[in-house]
């Protein structure tokens, strides 16, 4: 899941000053101004801007999440570029083709072909078995039962539900649900993957085991991932990088490291405060450059380990340890003493409290 | 003063009651007085209906149609022709449904011509034996269900063989199966419609609104005007009568889908088709199925109401039984058509609810099981009926068809039973009736009928006002109106005062055991079972057994009205009281509260919304059954519309007095539905 997005192909996903308002009002002052997009002059007409001029990319294999408490603007802003709902203002291009100017026809064969999307409410069919909710995708293409029961069937082991293939999905869980959900989504082999709070509704210990499961998977499939959450946690745990929305905004885009580090607004820095850092951060930012007099052990770590995974190795050593590059270059050194002042370190005493 | 009136309802209310005193004391009972009794105005309006019909039939759009019989082009009206051929189309769906079960040739007779028929004797399609058909019917069951269903229905249907009740019944059979699809077809395909278009929507809801109101009869006289008279009318009735229901639940059930299920169907690449088809309807099966349910309730219920205007069948034989008071036969007959029902309802039910099973690997002989019985039970049905041929001589094949009334009849029982009754109670029961109609209901009617309109008007108008604000006082008033101005007033008076005799008595019986079936879990779920039963049981059913007591009065309507209108009273205060939150239940019971306490400031608060939907429904099933009590004698609006049925002028009669009777239903819904939604909204509910 090592990070995409520096490589210089092309977006999977785009967005260029994506708008969307609602309202009565929205569509006549649209055409009253031109197609210019002034949001506060709309909000003081008493519309409501849902997603407030978004551009980014997502790069092909990328995870990007989407965060936001209620009301923030990220399911909308999910549902303008999946075009379950349609955008007011801006450009949508996925793999390079504007969306929003598809017709019915071809958004269906876009759809059929590249899109797969969880929902937070799991969205199965009441009257389909889970097989027959996974084959769902395969057999509205016209895909024969046949072929389409055996995708299923696949699919369904690969979520890990074999046994409950006849089961309704209100004889299952909700982890369970959301598993159909997911092999649903991934039967017709999608590039983008939507994920709309697909935890959310599930207990902690099942999210938990969700989140796993859905890196394990993403590590055999590497699709191109757009996952809205409101949970930082979780946004941290998974993202390659996160989009932060307050008020359809995106507030920052970076990943989470970054974020963690440098919030650029009071609003982002409230999640961020509560977070550990060694949870989120690599040895990277605490490693120091190599100098030759420096005696280092025989300790390897890898930079991109997040310390909490390797903290009481660097720990357990009396020297400093030596940092490795994918390649097994050592490219660096980290001490134990910057482990231990980014554990329990100043700006991290609110640790102390909730360890307590 | 004004400021503690404005905000007190109580206040407002007895304000209102002794301004309405006053009013019956005060204007004189003269009927040049309007204050009296409102200027008919609106008397000429059915003879205009009357006449618009009769342009739209005889005079509108003349076309040339072809005419075999005299060889030349003959000028006919477009409307005449339209209605024929729909009517044309009908009947012979009916008839061959029925000649499939019963025999017969018209169906031939439609694809070659009567010379044919009439030439080759051999061309006669004999009718199954009923053992082959009860056969059939075992095996759906079983291929739907299982055992269970395919013992019930194949003990439904021998009771009918056996009971001498076959023709009758296959011919309501025929009629219903082409009625209940047909209407549930339609209802679908409008419900849909009014989810896709606000505007459709908007459109049926009223229409819809008096459609569910209006009294049974009144669709008959329209539809023989326009249709005639004979099976193909009594279904078009029905078929009209049982779609409002499904349009409603079908439109109601589309728009509780989670918007979440409808996007996963957009985003698994579904069409406008398939997402209807295949994830919209489907979800909403619940409450479409409960439309499906309906529809042939109603259907059921209309069996007698449609043998009137002609069908033949099982309605036509109990309205008979029943005129000659010869209430055994009317009692089997009955459970002849509840029979049905049932097995109709659990049928299509099973049917929505199969399952495909998709790992079964299966030999041709698996695959085509139920085919194979099929054609096992007919060898052996027409084996059986072969070897009836050659031991009953005498006429009578039992093995292939038990002839009307020749089956086994428990009549004599049950008229023995009857006659014990009046032998035993009979003082008591006189006593009882005389003392009802005398001091009770004569009384009563005599104070409904001293009202002056003016305060009936201030009464019905100001409870609207207190309840729902000037805009409810309005509508009330508007359909107070409509019946003030035309000429009877006085014969909804008389409507009003059976119907809310009925509902008090039945809101209180209602009231009192779903209360006391609700501090139970097991008492709720056999009251709840209780009411699925007697539901299925169409209105005037319930006739019988009161009939058998009381005879042709006043006390048999009351009663009958009782019994059916308490069902959907007890029924909606079980449920309301049971879905009180049980951490409402716990808050109390942390509070110190006792059982009595819990029950009258927690729980009833709570469910009265609920309770008030209930006597809403209470309302309209007891303005149905007074209706329907018109068939053994009352003197109401319904004894008039039934009277208009036999009369050549009849349409703009019956559907002005059939917007009577709905107006009086929709003037209380108006108010039931606003205080109910607004307590509701005040108790944060739904």
């Amino acid at each position: 899941m090592s990070s995409t997005a520096s490589n210089p192909t092309d977006p999977t996903i785009r967005c260029d000053g994506v708008y969307k308002i609602f309202g009565e009002n929205a569509k006549r002052m649209l055409q009253s101004s031109g197609g210019v997009v002034d949001a506060a002059k709309f909000q003081e007409n008493g519309c409501i801007v849902g997603v407030n001029n978004a551009s980014f990319e997502v790069y092909p294999g990328e995870l990007l999440i989407i965060m936001g408490l209620s009301g923030s603007g990220k399911s909308t802003l999910l549902r303008c570029i999946s075009r379950l709902t349609e955008a007011t203002v801006g450009k949508i291009y996925v793999d390079g083709e504007d969306i929003r100017s598809l017709n019915n026809k071809k958004l269906i064969e876009l759809r059929r072909s590249k899109m797969g999307m969880v929902f937070q409410s799991f969205a199965l069919l009441p009257h389909k078995t889970v097989l027959e909710n996974i084959a769902f995708p395969l057999q509205v293409k016209g895909v024969s039962t046949k072929d389409s029961i055996a995708r299923a069937a696949e699919m369904v082991e690969l979520v890990s539900l074999s046994g409950r293939e006849n089961y309704f999905p209100r004889e299952l869980s909700g982890g369970q649900q959301q598993r159909v959900g997911i092999a649903r989504s991934l039967a017709i082999e999608p590039d983008i993957w939507f994920l709309d709070e697909p935890f959310s509704a599930l207990d902690p210990l099942i999210r938990k085991e969700m989140q796993d499961e859905f890196l394990r998977l993403q590590s055999v499939l590497s699709k191109t991932i757009l996952f809205v959450t409101h949970d930082f946690d979780e946004a941290l745990r998974l993202a390659d990088r996160i989009a932060i929305m307050k008020d359809g905004i995106i507030e920052q885009l970076d990943t989470p490291a970054n974020i963690v580090l440098n919030p650029v607004s009071e609003y982002v820095r409230k999640f961020t405060e509560e977070v550990p850092r060694e949870k989120v951060l690599k040895i990277e930012t605490v490693m120091e450059p190599l100098e030759a007099n420096h005696e280092v052990s025989d300790l390897k770590v890898e930079k991109d380990a997040i310390i909490e995974t390797v903290a009481e190795l660097v720990l357990s050593s009396d020297k400093p340890v030596s940092v490795v590059d994918d390649a097994g270059q050592v490219v660096g050194s980290v001490r134990a003493s910057k482990v231990i002042s980014l554990l329990f370190g100043g700006h991290n005493q609110h640790e102390a409290g909730r360890a307590s | 003063m004004m400021a503690t009136l404005q905000k007190s309802k109580p206040l407002q209310l007895l304000l209102l009651i002794v301004v309405f005193i006053l009013l019956c004391l005060l204007v004189p009972a003269n009927e040049g007085n309007w204050l009296w009794r409102f200027p008919t105005l609106l008397k000429s309006l059915p003879v205009v209906i009357n006449n618009s019909v009769d342009y739209l039939m005889f005079d509108w759009w003349l076309i040339d149609v072809w005419d075999p019989d005299i060889e030349e082009y003959e000028e006919k009206p477009l409307m005449r022709q339209v209605t024929r051929s729909i009517s044309g189309f009908v009947l012979f769906l009916i008839e061959f449904v029925r000649e499939l079960m019963l025999g017969g040739v018209k169906t031939i007779v439609t694809f070659t011509s009567w010379d044919w028929a009439t030439e080759n004797p051999w061309a006669r399609w004999p009718g199954l034996p009923w053992t082959v058909v009860t056969g059939g019917v075992v095996i759906l069951g079983y291929a739907l269900s299982g055992v269970g269903l395919a013992c019930f229905v194949g003990f439904a249907f021998t009771y009918i063989a056996v009971f001498g009740q076959w023709e009758p019944s296959m011919q309501t059979l025929s009629f219903v199966l082409i009625a209940a699809p047909t209407a549930i077809l339609i209802g679908l395909l409008l419900g849909v419609w009014s989810y896709k278009s606000k505007t459709v929507e908007a459109v049926l809801n009223p229409i819809l609104n008096v459609a569910q109101i209006m009294p049974h009869f009144s669709y008959l006289i329209p539809v023989m005007v326009f249709f005639g008279i004979g099976d193909h009318a009594g279904a078009i009735a029905t078929i009209i009568f049982a779609t409002p229901p499904m349009v409603r639940l079908t439109n109601l059930g589309l728009k509780k889908v989670p918007a979440e299920v409808a996007e996963a169907g957009l985003m698994n690449g579904c069409t406008d088709w398939q997402l209807m088809r295949r994830v919209l309807i489907p979800s909403a099966r619940r409450d479409i199925l409960l439309g499906v349910n309906q529809v042939i309730m109603q259907c059921l219920a209309m069996v007698v109401i449609a043998s009137l205007i002609g069908a033949k069948g099982l309605g036509n034989d109990l309205l008979i039984a029943l005129n000659r008071l010869r209430i055994g036969l009317a009692l089997e007959i009955g459970v002849c058509i509840v029979l049905i029902a049932i097995v109709l309802d659990r049928l299509s039910l099973a049917w929505a609810n199969k399952q495909t099973d998709y790992f079964a690997d299966q030999s041709f002989k698996e695959r085509h099981k139920y085919t194979l019985w099929f054609a096992g039970v007919f060898a052996a049905g027409v084996a059986l009926a072969g070897i009836g041929q050659l031991i009953f001589k005498e006429g009578f094949n039992y093995l292939y068809l038990i002839p009307h009334n020749k089956g086994i009849t428990t009549e004599p029982f049950w008229q023995a039973g009857v006659d014990w009754m009046w032998d035993t109670f009979f003082y008591a029961l006189k006593g009882f009736n005389e003392w009802l109609i005398v001091d009770v209901l004569i009384p009563v009617k005599k104070a409904f009928l001293a009202m002056p309109a003016i305060a009936t008007f201030t009464l019905v108008m100001g409870i609207g006002f207190i309840v729902g604000g000037i805009r409810s006082a309005l509508i009330v008033g508007g359909y107070l109106l409509f019946i003030a101005m035309t000429e009877w007033w006085d014969r909804a008076l008389i409507t009003s005062y059976l119907m809310t005799m009925a509902v008090l008595i039945s809101g209180v019986i209602g009231i009192v055991v779903g209360t006391l079936c609700a501090q139970n879990a097991t008492a709720t779920r056999i009251l709840l079972a209780w009411c699925d039963t007697f539901q299925t049981f169409p209105s005037f059913i319930y006739l019988i057994p009161v009939m058998m007591l009381f005879g042709v009065t006043d006390t048999s309507v009351l009663i009958a009205i009782v019994v059916y209108a308490t069902i959907p009273a007890a029924r909606y205060t079980v449920v309301g009281l049971r879905s009180v939150p049980s951490e409402l239940h716990d808050a109390g019971s942390m509070s110190g509260v006792n059982r009595f306490q819990r029950l009258f400031s927690i729980e009833l608060p709570l469910s009265f919304p609920h309770m008030a939907l209930g006597i809403n429904q209470t309302v309209v099933f007891a303005l149905a059954m007074v209706i329907i009590g018109a068939l053994i004698g009352t003197d109401d609006l319904g004894q008039l519309i039934l009277g208009s049925l036999s009369d050549r002028q009849g349409v703009g009669n019956g559907l002005v007095l059939g917007f009577c009777v709905a107006f009086i239903g929709l003037a209380i819904d108006q108010i039931l539905r606003t205080w109910a939604n607004k307590r509701k909204a005040a108790l944060g509910i739904d």
